[in-house]
């Protein structure tokens, strides 16, 4: 009677499926590309360079197994569910160790579930990873709708506040009454949004990168006496972050710029290296002198690329920045609530901006952890698996205690 | 003995003729576009709308013919010459009428020297276009270094005031001691450098976008007309400035796509104004052109930046104009005295009030409104365009 209830609302395994077709039909349009001429400077100043990206293609058609983003996925288990009317594709890992936290991960722009592939085995099975069993988790790693196999939102409105709520549901709906967030670039939105709205059962967030910047700082920022010299170069960074053509164009005219992102392999692959310089020329050095920085292995960056271009969803994920656009323009109106739960923060040494402790703990009222870790970029999971997975342990680890079971 | 440096300073005859091989690849690539999913608003505050870059694609492969636009630019007398080091292109056309005035015109960018093909029979032959033979003109419209036919620069350093400065020697070698300019858009920001270092020769110039406002110097804000022009500004700033931004940070990033996608290429370059994307879409859509707008004047334009492959190229110059301005960042541009004229086209991104060009230019000898016609003014409105520039240039005969 109720069958389209159950299946809208229930949860079914899913398994990634990938055609020779498409296989056939990406290589053949790398084989084609039309290259322009090289940039006029020695750097990246002018943008991805010639040299680096016909490399890429080179070995993107000859040495890459498209196998892999088959194998490396349908090894986890991955489900299906429909949540406020889209399929939300995640990976769903429990720890055979009993007391296990759950948390939620969510990935960013340019990334994808494939980022965090690596920290699952840390964080689930964590005495085959240098820790305890008391540092066990349950990991759920959704697509954000519009990335990957989540279903593209078909109406406007789909920012971080509605993801944060779609995850809520997927938690709930998972069973877990109780359970911590995190997230960097995009996905610290989508945190910050759950940790303002607080729903029952989550205990604390985790956050890599300071999505509550543009709230909480900028009106401090109209007074810079009060900053020391240190910072006043982190708010630098922090106004160059908001100053890329990458962020402004996304952010206006996501359809534009998907033409060529649905369009064009090389341009795809382009317009998601030109991230940020830290991690472009760790990747750049992969693919040019075959040294990889921590996890970013050629392979690695390819299996991101390659899944935005097989899911076809170069557009959907653009879309997210304009979402997010409107949502700050919404949000000097009618600010968020604070946010009154356990927060913690890890600094990366090569992330796009260094945040200081008090910019944090403006933001995050009750801040229960705090660190520098010793290496990592703005791709701290996928970059630096392991010690992601140590700073995982430590930041939750006062949140373990108080839990009612 | 010379002959090297003869046949670089020399000006030679050019003809556009592409291979067959080109025209079908295009063909092939438009027709295999793989397109993303339709925008979630009813208008284009996402960007290009699917239906408007479908329509256009469609009509791409079913009723446009470059050969057309080929015999178009073949019908003109067009050059190439060196100077600094770039095979410079031009169309040149004198008028019939003793005495008429040399003007260089530039195009800007998304544009090329298409958009000013219908401007040439109005200033060239004013009988013929309802004026007298005093308005008549030499028309000389080259294209920028990187654009079209004019190859793109092997080195840095072309930013708009370098083209300004081998402008003077395009028209010195073509035969010209006197000669007015004019320009909108990038155009606009090469024809004011050159009134800024007033070459010997060059009589004034007219201009058709505000470039003292681009170098985020503040005007005036009292009056309603300047508010509204403010405000455009802000808006402008705010929702549609994303192409500007990549262009003069990372135009290779966005140069891949740009060469490798028609599809890409053809939003990007619609995606400039939201006047202008709305007459372009309407032609596309609906097929109502507005003025001289039709689909097959928009897809000459986009066509010649594909097969020339200047995607990147055009790009860059607004990552040199950056670099220039980051450069100069503080200090004035030299001041201008020759005379200057200036027209306000309704449609433009932002209205320029007679207040704002008189601040800027000590020496204004024109100034008009018109009623219609937007950012690509001589391109939409080719008749209208050639009244303000014979009105404008009159006293300088």
């Amino acid at each position: 009677m109720s069958t389209t209830v159950d299946t809208a609302t229930g949860i079914r395994p899913f398994t990634v499926q990938i055609s020779q077709e498409q296989i056939d039909n990406l290589c053949r349009r790398i084989g084609d590309t039309r290259w322009p001429s090289a940039e006029l400077v020695q750097d990246a100043a002018q943008g991805v360079q010639l040299e680096f990206l016909r490399e890429l293609a080179r070995y993107w058609v000859e040495d890459y197994d498209f196998g892999r983003i088959e194998a490396r996925l349908n090894a986890l288990p991955q489900y299906m569910t429909n949540i406020d009317g889209l399929d939300i594709h995640f990976i769903h890992v429990k720890s055979d160790h009993d007391g296990a936290l759950p948390l939620i991960i969510t990935h960013g722009w340019p990334g994808s579930v494939i980022e965090m592939l690596d920290v699952i085995g840390p964080l689930t099975d964590p005495t085959a990873h240098g820790g305890s069993s008391d540092d066990a988790f349950d990991v759920v790693i959704p697509s954000i709708p519009g990335f990957g196999f989540s279903s593209q939102p078909t109406e406007a409105g789909w920012d971080s506040g509605r993801i944060g709520a779609a995850w809520a549901e997927l938690m709930n709906r998972l069973g877990y009454s109780e359970y911590v967030a995190q997230g960097g670039d995009q996905g610290a939105g989508v945190t910050d949004a759950m940790g303002r709205q607080a729903p029952d059962g989550l205990l604390g967030v985790h956050f890599n990168f300071l999505d509550a910047i543009p709230k909480e700082l900028l009106t401090a920022a109209l007074t810079p006496r009060i900053f020391t010299h240190e910072e006043r170069d982190q708010l630098g960074k922090v106004v160059g972050v908001f100053m890329r053509g990458y962020i402004s164009e996304m952010g206006e005219h996501p359809q534009t710029i998907g033409y060529s992102l649905l369009d064009s392999p090389i341009g795809l692959a382009a317009w998601m290296l030109d991230h940020d310089a830290d991690s472009y020329a760790k990747i750049a050095k992969a693919f040019l002198e075959g040294e990889q920085t921590g996890n970013l292995s050629r392979d690695n960056i390819l299996d991101n690329i390659t899944l935005y271009w097989l899911t076809s969803t170069g557009a959907s994920t653009s879309r997210i920045y304009w979402e997010t656009s409107k949502a700050a323009a919404a949000s000097f109106k009618n600010p968020p609530p604070h946010m009154r739960l356990p927060a913690a923060y890890t600094v990366f040494p090569d992330e796009l901006f260094q945040a200081p402790r008090h910019w944090v703990k403006h933001a995050y009222h009750h801040l229960v952890y705090f660190n520098e870790a010793p290496k990592g970029g703005h791709f701290a999971a996928w970059e630096e698996p392991e010690i992601f997975a140590d700073e995982m342990r430590a930041a939750f680890k006062s949140l373990r205690n108080g839990r009612s079971e | 003995m010379s002959t090297s440096i003869e046949a670089a300073t020399e000006v030679r005859p050019f003809h556009v003729e592409f291979p067959e091989e080109a025209i079908d690849d295009l063909r092939r690539r438009v027709a295999a576009t793989r397109w993303p999913s339709k925008e979630l608003v009813a208008d284009r505050s996402q960007g290009v709308q699917l239906a408007t870059a479908q329509a256009l694609a469609g009509y791409w492969l079913d009723g446009y013919d470059w050969r057309r636009c080929e015999a178009r630019l073949n019908a003109l007398p067009q050059f190439r010459t060196e100077i600094d080091g770039v095979d410079v292109h031009f169309i040149h056309v004198r008028s019939q009428h003793e005495d008429a005035l040399p003007v260089i015109i530039t195009h800007g960018w998304p544009g090329s020297v298409i958009e000013m093909l219908e401007v040439i029979g109005p200033l060239t032959d004013p009988t013929a276009h309802g004026g007298s033979a005093d308005d008549a003109f030499d028309v000389v419209i080259p294209s920028i270094p990187g654009y079209g036919f004019s190859p793109e620069p092997t080195e840095l350093g072309w930013w708009a005031g370098r083209v300004a400065q081998i402008w003077p020697e395009l028209m010195r070698r073509i035969g010209y001691d006197h000669f007015v300019a004019q320009g909108g858009d990038v155009g606009a920001a090469v024809t004011d450098g050159m009134g800024r270092m007033a070459p010997e020769g060059l009589l004034g110039i007219h201009t058709n976008l505000f470039v003292p406002a681009l170098g985020g110097v503040k005007f005036a804000d009292e009056t309603d007309e300047e508010k509204a022009a403010n405000e455009a500004m802000a808006l402008f700033r705010a929702t549609g400035f994303g192409y500007f931004l990549e262009q003069s940070t990372r135009p290779q990033t966005i140069g891949y796509g740009l060469l490798d996608s028609p599809v890409e290429l053809a939003a990007w370059l619609l995606d400039h104004d939201t006047d202008a994307y709305y007459k372009i879409a309407s032609a596309f859509v609906d097929d109502k052109p507005a003025g001289n707008l039709t689909r097959d004047h928009i897809l000459d334009n986009i066509t010649l930046y594909w097969l020339t492959g200047t995607g990147a190229s055009a790009a860059r110059s607004y990552w040199e104009s950056a670099q220039a301005t980051a450069k100069s960042a503080g200090q004035a541009p030299p001041p201008m005295s020759l005379p200057f004229a200036f027209t306000t086209f309704p449609g433009e991104i932002w209205k320029t009030p007679r207040s704002w060009v008189e601040a800027a230019y000590p020496n204004v000898i024109y100034f008009n409104e018109v009623d219609k016609g937007g950012h690509f003014a001589a391109w939409e409105e080719p008749e209208l365009f050639t009244e303000e520039i014979r009105a404008a240039f009159s006293s300088l005969r």
